[in-house]
């Protein structure tokens, strides 16, 4: 640590010189080094790790062929809807009442297991946020596409219908 | 200390001086290369996702939609802000003087309806980073103010290729990010890019497997 020494008085300069005591001080650089490390790495985290990325959303138009839209068979779709407090829920093909719920882990097995047993050219998931669902819901679905690579899905809007089913449904699971 | 010891202690001290100065000069160098992000009216928590595109940073027209719903518009462009503060002006009617136009180019972001705008430019720009900004109104699937903002943008960047960024919070209802994705569709902007955090592929799934190299079956 840092200490004072005392080099002892010099011998006798002369008359009238009084004996001068020379002391040297010495500072220990060592907790200062580790400071500033440490303000290094700080500061080398705060720059490289805060890099936002983007996920493009690409929306089908709206007008254009109306054969176009519906040339997908019924039986090769799988509809997701979402609900309040992070719920989803699906059903196959058109018959909505047949709605199952399910969470953002287990959807992915529903996904996989669709998409292997139908062909790719029917192969669509529509994704349907009911309007007390949230962004991150949302964009959590839309990243089970690009992770399970499905190529054909779209994002609309719930039908009066069937945000009725997914009410009751959430009612009759007890969600508040 | 008391007595001395009877073994000779070699002392093994070193200069730790220069060690200080290249610390001091590493510290110096990263705090200069860090860029400050603009700054931000609102602070948003976004959804991390697996996507890894990259974050453009210029022609960048960016929604900003915090989690009551509030709207608030970003570009990073000053001669582009200054433009569409013009356009706007004449278009909507709001009488910006040239000094408006100047605290606009100035301006993060903002947040305000448009009969709110020239009352908040004309504040001096610390108090105008106090207001709480009410956010644009977007209240239903016509998109509200911000398809006047867009169109205007799009006609500010005529003919460049710009990026439509949106950045909404976690917790945001989806409701509103269905306005904002309204507002874009009616200016026939269809592309856009939503700003996430990273995350890396779930091991075993499809992706992975293709970002592994392995051919996907």
């Amino acid at each position: 640590m840092a200490q004072i020494e005392d080099s002892g008085g010099g011998g006798k300069k002369g008359p009238g010189v009084k004996k001068a005591k020379k002391l040297s001080t010495q500072v220990d650089m060592t907790p200062m080094v580790d400071l500033g490390f440490l303000l290094i790495t700080f500061f080398i985290f705060s720059t490289t790790m805060s890099q936002p990325t983007t996920m493009s959303l690409i929306m089908p138009k709206d007008t254009e062929n109306e054969e176009e839209q519906s040339k997908v068979k019924a039986s090769g779709a799988f509809t997701v809807l979402l609900g309040k407090a992070d719920g989803v829920y699906f059903y196959e093909g058109e018959d909505a009442s047949a709605l199952q719920a399910s969470d953002f882990k287990k959807i992915r097995d529903e996904i996989i297991r669709k998409k292997k047993s139908t062909d790719p050219k029917d192969f669509v998931v529509v994704i349907k946020p009911n309007e007390e669902s949230n962004y991150q819901n949302m964009v959590a679905i839309l990243d089970e596409m690009t992770i399970n690579e499905v190529k054909k899905f779209a994002l609309v809007t719930i039908s009066p219908q069937e945000n009725e089913l997914l009410k009751a449904t959430e009612t009759a699971n007890g969600i508040q | 200390m008391s007595g001395r010891s009877k073994i000779a202690r070699k002392s093994t001290w070193v200069d730790m001086t220069a060690f200080v100065d290249v610390s001091f000069l590493i510290l110096t160098f990263f705090i200069l290369a860090t860029k400050f992000k603009p700054e931000e009216p609102v602070e948003v928590k976004f959804p991390s996702s697996v996507s890894a595109d990259e974050f453009p940073e210029v022609d960048a027209f960016m929604v900003t939609v915090d989690k009551d719903g509030r709207v608030f518009v970003q570009m990073d462009d000053p001669n582009a802000r200054r433009t569409i503060a013009q356009n706007l002006s004449e278009t909507r009617n709001l009488g910006l003087t040239e000094q408006d136009i100047k605290s606009f180019t100035n301006a993060p972001s903002i947040g305000v309806p448009f009969a709110n705008f020239k009352s908040l430019l004309a504040m001096p720009p610390d108090k105008q980073k106090e207001v709480h900004q009410p956010g644009i109104p977007v209240p239903d699937s016509t998109g509200g103010e911000l398809y006047f903002w867009i169109r205007d943008a799009k006609s500010t960047y005529a003919g460049k290729k710009i990026n439509w960024l949106i950045k909404a919070d976690n917790e945001t209802r989806y409701p509103v990010i269905k306005n904002v994705l309204e507002a874009f569709k009616r200016n026939d902007i269809n592309k856009f890019q939503l700003i996430t955090k990273f995350q890396d592929a779930p091991v075993g799934t499809a992706l992975w497997q293709t970002r592994q190299g392995v051919p996907a079956k």
